[in-house]
């Protein structure tokens, strides 16, 4: 996209912002400095100097899903994980916003873990509500729940950044939105304790931690709370999923983020009855399944997230 | 808010038509069945009345799986893919709430009424 003065280039900026909304791009994650900063084109990370740290964020890959929003959503993951395997710039790892799978079930599970290996990087995941649908949440916990608190949280960190996995799944209440529970709470209080303001800190959930549309459930009830412990750090950026299409927003020092599923979009809040898989024309799906690029550099403020499509 | 299709409502009014045909059927005799059916993320309908003994029988017509969790814990189904069903027989009077545990914004409750001839709410 080119614009020849000022003027054009604002509106081209937020044309640019609002096609990636519906074209479907991955996210591509640069921290440069603490805060995250999302460069919108892909043209511009691939051009960048070699980042301090880029990974990778996909998310609802909702393996075992076959409706007709897309029959074959293993396809497409594995499309996905190609992309992967092709960029210029090789990640650090992944992160899996969660609904791996579509019905948790033992199968799908392994047909996930087979594909998503084939990118041979490490991969940090936090469940969705699709992974949780055994009672005690044991098939997610038994594969990826090693080191993990609760239902599966934990934190690490990687080039100075502090990463939090949160789960906002379990114990949802009726009528209500997702749910962090108290004793995950207290733990992110503990964890957060003692590192210095300075520290960019990147978190990482199924369902958004801000209110997205609350009438579809896109929302986390006790959200304000962790917000208010990360208040006091100069960078932190909040990446989910759950939603199946791209949202940003941004809130003081905090960049919330979230990105396209590797299975199907989901209507844009209250343009349809219902939340629920969209169908969309066949040649028109890989333009709005994507995966996520972000990138680290110190001194810069901001993480570059770079959504990118399958396709187009 | 939520937008009602000209769909929905017939198959609410379906619904309710059932239900009523259920209840005449059902005068001095057990209690018929009752269905609810999920479609586009929503308990169709939304709230039942029932007489004691009535198994109410859900079925999940979405592409996305649900559950049927009692807010009181009497009763929870596994999680239903398209097209499963559940059933729960109500034999005791009282109102059930209940949601879906996987997307609680979807919510219901079942009513079922005083024995037969008794006046008094539970």
């Amino acid at each position: 996209m080119t614009s020849d003065h000022d003027e054009a280039r604002g509106v081209s900026r937020r044309k640019i912002l609002e096609c990636m909304t519906w074209a479907g791009t991955g996210v591509l994650w640069t921290v440069a400095g603490g805060v995250p900063r999302s460069t919108g084109i892909i043209a511009e990370a691939t051009a960048a100097e070699p980042a301090g740290l880029t990974f990778l964020q996909i998310s609802d890959s909702h393996v075992g899903f076959d409706k007709p929003a897309n029959p074959n959503a293993l396809g497409t993951l594995e499309e996905a994980v190609n992309k992967i395997k092709a960029l210029p710039v090789k990640p650090a790892f992944i992160i899996h916003t969660g609904d791996i799978t579509h019905l948790s079930k033992p199968s799908e599970f392994d047909d996930a873990d087979r594909i998503i290996s084939q990118a041979r990087f490490d991969v940090h995941y936090v469940p969705g509500e699709h992974d949780v649908l055994d009672e005690d949440v044991k098939l997610y916990r038994d594969r990826y729940g090693r080191g993990t608190k609760g239902a599966g949280w934990y934190s690490f960190d990687a080039n100075g950044v502090h990463f939090i996995g949160l789960v906002n799944v379990v114990d949802l209440k009726a009528g209500g939105l997702g749910n962090l529970g108290n004793e995950q709470l207290e733990w992110l209080e503990g964890d957060l304790k003692g590192r210095a303001a300075s520290t960019p800190i990147v978190v990482f959930a199924h369902i958004p931690l801000w209110s997205v549309y609350p009438a579809w459930g896109w929302g986390t009830e006790d959200a304000a709370r962790a917000l208010g412990y990360l208040k006091r750090f100069g960078s932190v950026t909040v990446l989910n999923g759950h939603i199946h299409q791209i949202m940003q927003k941004v809130e003081g020092n905090v960049t919330f983020h979230t990105a396209l599923s590797t299975a199907f979009p989901q209507p844009a809040p209250g343009t349809a009855p219902s939340p629920g898989p969209l169908k969309v024309a066949d040649d028109k799906l890989r333009s709005v399944l994507g995966i996520t690029d972000v990138t680290f550099k110190r001194g810069q403020q901001r993480l570059a997230i770079i959504d990118k499509p399958l396709q187009g | 808010m939520r937008t009602i299709k000209p769909g929905m409502c017939v198959v609410t009014a379906l619904a309710v038509a059932a239900l009523a045909a259920g209840a005449l059927a059902s005068q001095g005799a057990p209690a018929a069945d009752a269905g609810v059916q999920i479609d586009q993320y929503a308990f169709l309908p939304q709230r039942i009345t029932v007489k004691p003994g009535t198994t109410v029988t859900w079925t999940n017509d979405d592409d996305a799986p649900h559950t049927i969790a009692s807010s009181a814990k009497v009763f929870k189904s596994r999680p239903l893919d398209t097209g499963d069903k559940f059933s729960f027989t109500f034999t005791t009077p009282g109102t059930y709430a209940y949601f879906c545990s996987v997307h609680p914004q979807m919510t219901g409750t079942v009513t079922v009424e005083p024995a037969s001839g008794a006046g008094a709410g539970p």
